[in-house]
């Protein structure tokens, strides 16, 4: 068990030193500063803007920064969406795997162009190479990249004053992939190819067994590139079916480490970087503490349900929970990437969710349903965050009979009805969705467990899909029409609602002038702060979904 | 041309741009460097193994399961993905079964069995176990190749990897690499 701590902490301080710089880093880049790879990437970027016809200092208002959102991520989706379905008669397709069906070529589109990732099929029985780098890895940095560039331009809404346009789409997108993803993802993919993970266009390996003589394939491909950029980009989608507990996709503890830093290598460095461009790194240091706390207190919680709250066999040494784990990671390592990926939005596992003990089970759950804002997503989670803290700032406000104000802007009307749409869109869709589907009388032939816990696979798929997450209770059988095309438009709903809608509050906010600090303004960086803030995630958490919860892993608690 | 076309064009362009840049230069690169310095890992980690009359054969990859039934190898981790809970009822059977199995062909074993022998990985092809689960079947391998369990033990630590820097994971045994030594082709 002291090994678990000291591998946590070694985590937790690993982290928070690398995101000083990095979030410094970030903030260069997406200010339009020059960086040390600006010399070597510099004529790119500009044969980019060329290419595209746009200049870098183009400026777009809401409106039209939203409708270039919406348009690039419509081309990627249709994309992948016909890529995926004529796959079959494209090149790089050594096993000959023929296109998939409409519906799972719909939903995997809108899955990846949402940053989402959720997989209703296994990649190396259903795609072919092609589908995996052309479609798939562009869609992992596009979409990450479009969350950070999003991200800035509701940074840029607070630190403008009376301007009516938030930046250039394809400048934040560009600059995004280019000097961060690109290079970071290089690092992390040679890491991970020295580790064991493949790299390869050759066709699936056949070998002899040597026990019983049988043939055995390997399964193999261009899988190390994609798996950096999926844990970096928060997208989580795995190479293959059996995602990073497969050890072609995790073959070490080193490399499991390595990915299971990059998940939350960038959201976090996103907090330093939100500090530096407001000016007042309080401000952001207060926001990450909040995430931390989250972070923290759920890491415990799951290792301690993971260790002590295991089942007991007959005649079984009992050491934890290992059912749906590998022994290179056991408890300790499970658990944290069970937290680091729901904490996330990035829903990759290395570990089965569904065969976590029912309240080990609960807590990546409740860490979704939370609005994906404990670091969430590169980009949409500080975003969602965001929204957070100025919905605590309203309802501070209120209190004390003030206007509310944040970073120097007067928060009003306008502002708060985006905020909603930030912050209860992922919750009403969790919640239909897993309503809808509980009164469909042939849901229960899709489980795998019965009961309490096979709710628990309804709702965490549901949780999942309306939080961008992707990850899953894989007992759930995802693979229908009805799932596919619900799932498919939930999570283009709550990808870009909350997206148009921090667009357009950024556009708002860039306008307003700002009013100076008094007495009176509510502090957003002290302690009292920093609790208000917990206890608003909480009490909207908890509240939207203690019944479902109770229903779920609380009653398969008392009841198994 | 209206303002929609007016974005449509650069949305095109862009996506064209990202996709040749993130999807084809950016994989064929880490594939380049991959294939020329880690060749072995980057093909799946395959043991190739040189016979005795002078043929080669792949006997698997070093990261992926086989599965083994017979006494006289080191047996490694269930087979598949379950996705059950673990405190259901159906993975108490499951469970039982597996412990009745093993104790068939141990019987003179009276230890508690590991519990990683019994339960499901994730991968559902994990190539390890841990050395609680190595020695546990130490003494059987040894009365079944009637070899001194010390001998047996000594190939089980070969194949023994630890924590990386000392603390990160947990120690495992490749169950394959200790079964090919065992029949003298590692």
């Amino acid at each position: 068990m002291s090994y678990i701590v000291v591998q946590d902490l070694f985590y937790i301080v690993f982290l928070i030193a690398l995101s000083v710089p990095l979030g410094i880093y970030i903030d260069k880049v997406m200010t339009g500063q020059k960086v040390f790879l600006s010399r070597a990437f510099a004529p790119l970027e500009n044969g980019i803007y060329k290419i595209m016809g746009t200049r870098s200092d183009e400026e777009m208002g809401a409106k039209k920064y939203t409708l270039s959102v919406l348009l690039f991520s419509g081309i990627g989706f249709v994309f992948l969406f016909l890529l995926l379905l004529l796959q079959g008669v494209l090149p790089f397709n050594p096993e000959g795997i023929k296109g998939i069906s409409w519906h799972l070529a719909f939903n995997t589109a809108a899955s990846f162009v949402t940053n989402t990732n959720w997989q209703a099929y296994s990649g190396e029985s259903a795609l072919s190479y092609l589908s995996q780098f052309l479609g798939l890895t562009v869609q992992n940095f596009v979409s990450a990249a479009t969350g950070i560039a999003v991200l800035f331009a509701l940074i840029r809404g607070f630190v403008l004053k009376r301007q009516s346009t938030i930046g250039n789409f394809w400048v934040d997108l560009t600059r995004a992939t280019l000097y961060i993803l690109i290079p970071l993802s290089f690092v992390i993919a040679v890491l991970l190819v020295s580790q064991g993970v493949v790299q390869t266009f050759s066709p699936y390996r056949a070998v002899t067994t040597l026990e019983s003589g049988a043939a055995q394939t390997l399964p193999l491909g261009p899988a190390a590139s994609q798996i950096a950029i999926k844990q970096l980009g928060t997208n989580g989608g795995g190479f293959f079916g059996m995602n990073s507990a497969f050890p072609f996709e995790n073959a070490t503890p080193f490399s499991n480490f390595i990915e299971v830093l990059s998940i939350l290598l960038i959201p976090a460095a996103l907090c330093v970087s939100f500090g530096k461009a407001v000016k007042d790194g309080r401000q952001g240091r207060s926001i990450y503490l909040v995430m931390m706390i989250f972070f923290a207190v759920s890491l415990v919680a799951i290792t301690a349900c993971e260790l002590f709250t295991g089942p007991g066999f007959n005649g079984v040494a009992a050491s934890g929970n290992m059912e749906g784990k590998e022994i290179i990671h056991g408890v300790g390592g499970s658990s944290l990437w069970t937290v680091v990926t729901t904490a996330a939005s990035n829903g990759s596992v290395n570990t089965m969710h569904d065969s976590l003990t029912p309240l080990g089970g609960m807590l990546p759950m409740f860490l979704m349903q939370l609005g994906e804002i404990v670091f969430g997503g590169v980009g949409s989670g500080l975003y969602g965050m965001l929204a957070f803290v100025l919905m605590t700032v309203f309802i501070a406000g209120l209190m004390v009979g003030r206007t509310p104000e944040y970073l120097g802007k007067k928060v009003e009307p306008f502002d708060m009805k985006m905020v909603c749409l930030i912050i209860l869109a992922p919750p009403l869709l969790s919640l239909l969705g897993t309503a809808a589907t509980v009164l469909i009388p042939a849901a229960s032939a899709w489980l795998t467990n019965s009961g309490a816990h096979g709710f628990s696979e309804i709702l965490y798929a549901f949780s999942s899909l309306a939080n961008n997450n992707g990850s899953a209770f894989m007992g759930f059988n995802a693979n229908t029409v009805y799932t596919n095309v619900l799932g498919g438009i939930i999570m283009l709903l709550v990808r870009f609602i909350p997206m148009a809608a921090a667009i357009y509050l950024a556009g708002n906010m860039a306008k307003k002038k700002t009013v100076a600090v008094s007495a009176g303004t509510l502090s957003t960086t002290n302690g009292v702060f920093v609790g208000l803030l917990i206890g608003i995630i909480l009490i909207i958490g908890a509240l939207s979904f203690f019944p479902a919860l109770a229903l779920g892993p609380i009653a398969d608690y008392f009841t198994s | 041309m209206n303002k929609n076309t007016k974005i449509l064009k650069p949305a095109l362009l862009c996506f064209l741009a990202m996709t040749v840049l993130c999807g084809i230069v950016y994989t064929a690169v880490v594939t380049g460097v991959a294939q020329l310095f880690f060749p072995h890992q980057a093909n799946g980690s395959v043991i190739t193994v040189t016979l005795k009359n002078g043929t080669t054969r792949e006997y698997g990859s070093e990261l992926i399961a086989q599965k083994f039934t017979k006494p006289q190898y080191l047996i490694g981790r269930p087979d598949g993905v379950t996705n059950l809970s673990p405190t259901g009822e159906k993975e108490k059977e499951l469970v039982q079964k597996r412990v009745e199995w093993l104790r068939s062909i141990d019987p003179d074993n009276r230890s508690e069995i590991p519990v990683d022998l019994v339960t499901g990985s994730g991968s559902g092809v994990d190539p390890n176990i841990s050395p609680a689960a190595a020695e546990y079947q130490a003494a059987r391998i040894a009365k079944a190749r009637n070899m001194s369990a010390d001998a047996v033990r000594a190939v089980i630590r070969k194949y023994t990897t630890g924590r990386f820097l000392g603390f990160l994971g947990e120690p495992a045994v490749n169950v394959l690499k200790v079964n090919l030594a065992l029949d003298g082709l590692l």
